[in-house]
């Protein structure tokens, strides 16, 4: 009998005395039934142009966009970026990236809302360290506090720390997104083992945010059980992004599908395949 | 009078709405927000906001982010 290895926190293997195959919920934020479980962001890419086919690959229907100054003086006829990403097709998630107090992301969700005629689906990020781009988790605390007093319904990005998650969703935060590495660093999930502590104990979305940097890293974060990937440079800063993002959608469905279908079991030796018996020599 | 404008300081003349400031930037249509001494003010107030002397005004769209 070949040894089976003891359980790997990481791998959830199906029940095999039940043959059912399990079923698959669609992705629901706020409300909103989403089919794709990719969220992109709009930054980075070389023209507007590149950014709205790769968006298309990516088969995403959740996208953030950032609120900056309006350039004055600016040729009245530029396209925005609500021109190439219609809220209208897609649901625009406002980011608060940029901020590095409580203060300044409130500020920026009021104006997105504003911006949005109300739309009040936001992504919160408060960072602490420009080398980073870490989350400033005592200031994201504080945040989230003052947008769901005031109406906002929160997506978090926040450290991978499964205590902290917990406590954010608690609050009334609607998806916590931890970060897989840090943002635009393209390292992949450096802490598996919390996403899934994350995940295990989360009852809201969790979506890993910040650190894919290939295909693989997203298929790895959906087989540990999250419910989406939030990425921008990984597809942005691909040599081909409107291919990467093809890929991103491809990794993000084999992923799920992987983690629904439930893994084998590891085993420390070999399991032959085909039958032993009726061999004839 | 003057304003600070998106961080610069601008001279509006003497009397100006928030409407009158995004019509004179040839904003009108576009898809902005407007902060006035970090409060928002509404587009339904854009017309009946007037603005004072010293007024920290901020205009933003929407761009590509993360």
């Amino acid at each position: 009998m070949a040894a089976i290895l003891p359980p790997d926190p990481m791998i959830q293997t199906r029940d095999t005395m039940t043959n059912e195959s399990p079923q698959d919920t669609p992705l629901t934020i706020d409300g909103t039934t989403y089919n794709s479980r990719l969220l992109v962001g709009t930054g980075k890419y070389a023209s507007w142009e590149q950014a709205r086919d790769a968006i298309e690959a990516s088969g995403s229907q959740m996208v953030t966009m950032a609120v900056r100054r309006t350039n004055l003086g600016q040729n009245p006829d530029e396209p925005s970026l609500l021109d190439i990403v219609s809220p209208e097709k897609y649901t625009l998630l406002p980011n608060t990236a940029g901020c590095y107090s409580a203060k300044d992301a409130v500020r920026t969700c009021k104006l997105a809302r504003e911006l949005l005629d109300g739309h009040n689906l936001v992504k919160l990020e408060v960072l602490g360290d420009e080398k980073t781009l870490y989350p400033d988790v005592t200031e994201t605390l504080k945040a989230a506090e003052q947008l769901i007093d005031d109406g906002f319904r929160v997506m978090v990005y926040t450290n991978d720390d499964p205590l902290i998650a917990l406590k954010l969703e608690r609050m009334g935060c609607i998806a916590v997104m931890p970060l897989g590495a840090p943002i635009g660093s393209g390292l992949g999930i450096q802490n598996r083992y919390n996403i899934r502590t994350i995940v295990e104990n989360a009852s809201v979305p969790i979506l890993v945010d910040a650190g894919v940097g290939t295909a693989s890293d997203a298929s790895l974060a959906m087989e540990l059980g999250c419910d989406g990937v939030l990425m921008n440079t990984a597809i942005a800063e691909a040599k081909d992004p409107v291919r990467m993002a093809g890929a991103m959608r491809k990794a993000i469905e084999a992923g799920r599908d992987a983690y629904i279908a439930g893994r084998m079991p590891k085993r420390a030796y070999a399991s032959a395949s085909s039958p032993l018996d009726g061999t004839f020599f | 009078m003057n304003i600070i404008l998106n961080g610069e300081k601008t001279e509006v003349g003497e009397t100006a709405s928030i409407q009158t400031l995004i019509e004179r930037l040839e904003l009108t249509g576009r898809r902005i927000a407007v902060e006035v001494n970090e409060e928002i003010v509404p587009r339904s107030e854009h017309d009946s906001r007037q603005l004072a002397p010293g007024d920290q005004v901020e205009i933003v769209h929407a761009i590509g982010g993360g």
